[in-house]
């Protein structure tokens, strides 16, 4: 199977360019370096690729791989003055002459370079965005810096540009700011502002890492579409095998600023040859695969109704109230969290799932007693809203929380030893002696050495670190523990190793987990229950079983099928979109949302009847 | 779970987990440090040694201590650092100034940065109308001219060493209390507070483990800035007649008392500001120093 062929591919992506026109962008021998106190390390070492004309290549790798780097290198953008090319060549050329070196290119030149022929996105598209100047203006000052048209001529282009992301009422929307866009409004800005100048090559690293699933697919099938109709070569740079079986022509795997493997989209998914590919694509979680635990299940969504329950969620309102106007007073209300109720057996999982802005972190934060609310929180059978506050501190031992961020979430500045003990501390448990013993347990229990408690937090890689916050979280013996997407920061190999220590942890200690994530193969993978939430309500819920292979909710449905399918074979059809933004839970005092009835379709499958 | 595995963990046992230890070993590495504590070792031996450390009295106006004309000498054999108007030896008063300068700079200015640093924390953990209150108060004291406060103070209360530095601490926290409120409330938005919190640790627990080690670079920098400041202050309530009275030495009415004679008399103005600016420029140093050694993430980088 010769590359570049041009006919291999599946489905509906059809690309009109053909990928024969030869390489726009030949990378070779590429070694980039950064100066640290140990001196010099590669980040990328000798690495040689070719990009042809309206291919996607999707440059794959976990965090540390060297992906980011190669990209910004490219782009002749590598962090000042720690980074540098020490060697290799970037050269971009032109359809019928040769090509320039990018690497041996002084600043000004490069200027001109970048926005015009190579385009770049970024992550977040928040912080790429300048939050004080209108979008209008910043797509207009991109085009006039490198074209020679004129301003109302620019602005024409703008709006052309707005249109083919399919922003709606692209003229006013110009006069609008990036925070009044949601995030993947701004994301779609920022791929209008990147293809406006109709560039050679377009570089999106991480496109929709930071964006809610429905929206991801959204922004792949634009990207996808634009590409097919400029003729743009693209390099995407994911971390996410499903992203790269839905968009790449071909794919190289990165480990360790190093190539691993090279080829088709197909051949790599298919009949990956090196072992690491072998162990990346083993690690992804998959949809449809998370048949463990089905035995259970169903005597588990029984049990769960019983009044054995660790934790009963009944009619709990969390709302925020937004000040305004003159005086400051209270004009407008956040509804987060609208009425839900839920119950978690011992030994359960109930997942929670949605998108962003839904309400599953506050949900989170008012059982973790961060956020008042109303309604009531029962647990191991003790309603906190009556209990004195060394009563509730007491019920509240029961109750522990994993974070999402594991570097945000442990203290910089104290020893991770002493933050595992800190619990134990706190409410009195075991003497000196005693809680150094306990706390190494807890160490060796998660997977890390008793050694290593002297150490801070920063010494740890992120998988480390999130299996310090579960010692942590253990070293109370709760019963419930809530974990707030507290995988969705890590790599998939070590995900996987870390949701396996979850599990093993379950059935070893009984410990009933809320499982909160927008990571619908990551549910499928661990939860038992599963409760999907839009704009503060649960509009569904049910067992695993039935919520995924019976979905009756539309929102439901759409989440489940916005995931992208690792498998570059079963790319889904086209992706239904959205064209309304999400509608916000921010309402007007005395202005209640309306509320969902919850009907019983047999066996504890509840769906929202609207 | 506790049982079975206590014994296979016998190195646990052998291992606590240490406080921090050798601080000052630590300190001494560092040149520039050293550097620091070398001069506040000699500012604070001179101040205790003064009596003995030259043959002159602080106040003795010398008749050889002026020339023939009565202007004062500049630095030779006999005066080291040479006279000042009224003929007295400036090294003695230096060195008898320390004494003043050291309890307004250290102690003055370290009640000041206690003050500005509990305030600071308080309402900026708390919010709500403690927070609120504390700040509007804060804001009011910003407000009120720190001199005219400090007149009044000093006016109402018996001009003394003590007072003064009594009067300094109660003006000089504002600042402080400002930034650390304005770092406090960011740092209580951290999510590791929020870990804390549902692990059931009680606000002083938060406070004082959790938020305090994250200000110290803040609360150093404030404090190595306002021994200068203070020692200066001093030196203004002094020149108004509240402060040190005449003529017992300090650095700040030196400077005053001989400022107008800079040009013919520069070493007046010179010796006493070089004393200032070595002191503050010692405990910067040593603050810089301590905010690397105390900050566990500074370590270990290799």
């Amino acid at each position: 199977m010769s590359k570049g062929a041009g006919n291999k591919r599946t489905g509906v992506f059809v690309p009109a360019v053909s990928v024969t026109a030869g390489p726009v962008l030949e990378i070779s021998g590429l070694t980039v370096s950064v100066r640290g106190e140990d001196g010099e390390r590669p980040v990328v070492s000798d690495l040689s690729l070719t990009l042809a004309r309206g291919e996607t290549l999707c440059i794959a790798g976990e965090s540390g791989s060297g992906k980011s780097m190669t990209a910004l290198a490219i782009m002749q953008l590598l962090p000042q003055p720690a980074a540098r090319i020490e060697s290799g060549t970037i050269r971009l050329r032109d359809i019928d002459r040769g090509g320039i070196d990018l690497a041996g290119l002084d600043e000004r030149r490069m200027r001109r370079i970048r926005g015009d022929r190579i385009a770049m996105i970024f992550q977040e598209p928040m912080t790429s965005l300048n939050p004080v100047l209108s979008i209008g203006r910043q797509l207009v000052e991109s085009i006039e810096a490198h074209t020679d048209l004129s301003r109302a001529d620019a602005r024409r282009r703008a709006i052309e540009a707005l249109k083919a992301v399919r922003i709606p009422e692209a003229e006013s929307r110009l006069k609008q700011f990036p925070h009044e866009l949601s995030g993947g409004m701004r994301q779609r800005v920022m791929i209008a502002m990147a293809l406006a100048l109709k560039p050679d090559v377009l570089i999106a690293d991480e496109p929709t890492t930071a964006l809610d699933v429905t929206v991801q697919g959204e922004v792949l099938e634009l990207l996808r579409d634009l590409q097919r109709e400029h003729g743009t070569s693209v390099i995407l740079i994911t971390h996410d095998m499903g992203v790269v079986a839905e968009m790449a022509d071909r794919v190289v795997i990165m480990r360790h600023g190093r190539m691993v493997e090279e080829g088709t989209a197909a051949d790599i998914f298919a009949r990956p040859q090196a072992d690491y590919t072998r162990e990346l694509l083993a690690a992804v979680p998959r949809i449809g695969t998370g048949v463990g635990r089905q035995k259970s299940a169903e005597q588990k969504s029984v049990e769960a109704e019983m009044p054995g329950s660790v934790a009963v969620v009944n009619d709990l309102h969390v709302h925020f109230d937004l000040r305004g106007g003159f005086f400051g007073q209270v004009n407008r209300r956040v509804h987060a969290v609208e009425g839900i109720s839920f119950s978690i057996a011992p030994h359960e999982t109930l997942a929670l799932v949605g998108e962003s802005g839904c309400g599953k972190s506050t949900t989170a934060k008012a059982l973790a007693g961060l956020v008042p609310y109303y309604g009531d929180i029962v647990i191991g059978g003790r309603n906190l809203a009556g209990l004195g506050r060394d009563q509730r501190k007491a019920v509240r031992r029961d109750v522990q929380m994993i974070f999402q961020d594991p570097y945000a979430s442990l203290d910089p500045r104290m020893r991770v030893g002493d933050l595992v003990a800190e619990p134990l501390l706190i409410h009195g448990i075991a003497s000196k002696e005693e809680r150094s013993q306990l706390v190494a347990a807890l160490f060796e229990r998660v997977g890390l050495s008793a050694d290593q408690m002297e150490l801070y937090p920063h010494e740890f890689s992120g998988g480390q670190r999130q299996r310090i916050c579960i010692a942590r979280a253990l070293a109370l013996k709760p019963k419930l523990i809530i974990a707030d997407e507290s995988v969705s920061a890590l790599d998939v190999s070590v995900q996987a190793r870390v949701l396996d220590l979850l599990k093993e942890l379950q059935r070893e200690f009984g410990i009933a987990y809320l499982f909160i994530s927008h990571d619908m193969a990551v549910v499928e993978n661990i939860s038992d229950r599963v409760a999907v939430m839009y704009l503060g309500q649960i509009v569904e819920m049910g067992t695993r079983d039935q919520v995924f292979s019976n979905p009756r909710h539309p929102y439901t449905k759409r989440l489940i099928e916005a995931v992208p399918v690792p498998d570059p074979a079963r790319r889904r059809p086209r992706f239904a979109r959205l064209d309304q933004e999400i509608p916000s839970p921010t309402r007007k005092i005395g202005e209640e949302p309306p509320k969902l009835a919850l009907k019983d379709l047999g066996n504890g499958h509840l769906v929202a009847v609207s | 779970m506790t049982s079975p595995i206590a014994p296979d963990l016998p190195a646990t046992g052998r291992m606590p987990i240490k406080p921090r230890a050798g601080v000052w070993r630590r300190l001494f590495k560092r040149p520039l440090a050293l550097i620091g504590l070398v001069i506040v070792a000699v500012v604070v031996a001179g101040a205790i040694l003064a009596p003995w450390l030259t043959g002159y009295d602080p106040n003795e106006q010398m008749f050889d201590g002026l020339t023939l004309e009565g202007a004062p000498l500049p630095p030779n054999a006999s005066f080291w650092l040479g006279t000042d108007l009224l003929g007295r030896d400036l090294l003695t008063r230096i060195l008898f100034g320390a004494r003043t300068s050291l309890i307004i700079g250290i102690v003055a200015n370290g009640v000041a940065l206690l003050i500005g640093t509990l305030v600071g924390v308080t309402a900026g953990y708390f919010r709500g109308w403690i927070g609120g209150a504390l700040m509007r108060f804060t804001d009011l004291m910003m407000a009120f001219p720190a001199l005219l406060l400090a007149i009044c103070l000093a006016a109402v209360l018996q001009p003394s060493l003590w007072i003064v530095a009594m009067v300094i601490a109660l003006v000089n926290w504002v600042q402080t209390a400002r930034v650390i409120y304005t770092e406090t409330s960011s740092l209580a938005e951290r999510e590791f507070i929020d870990a804390e919190r549902t692990i059931g640790a009680s606000a002083p627990r938060i406070l004082f483990r959790h938020i305090l080690p994250h200000l110290l670079p803040t609360i150093i920098v404030w404090g190595t800035l306002g021994i200068s400041t203070t020692v200066l202050l001093e030196a203004t309530l002094s020149y108004l007649g509240i402060g040190v009275q005449p003529p017992t030495a300090s650095w700040g009415n030196i400077i005053f008392e001989n400022q107008t004679y800079f040009q013919a008399a520069p070493w007046l103005v010179f010796f006493p500001g070089a004393a200032i600016l070595a002191l503050a420029l010692a405990f910067n140093l040593i603050g810089d120093a301590l905010r690397d050694i105390l900050d566990p993430t500074q370590r270990g980088r290799a």
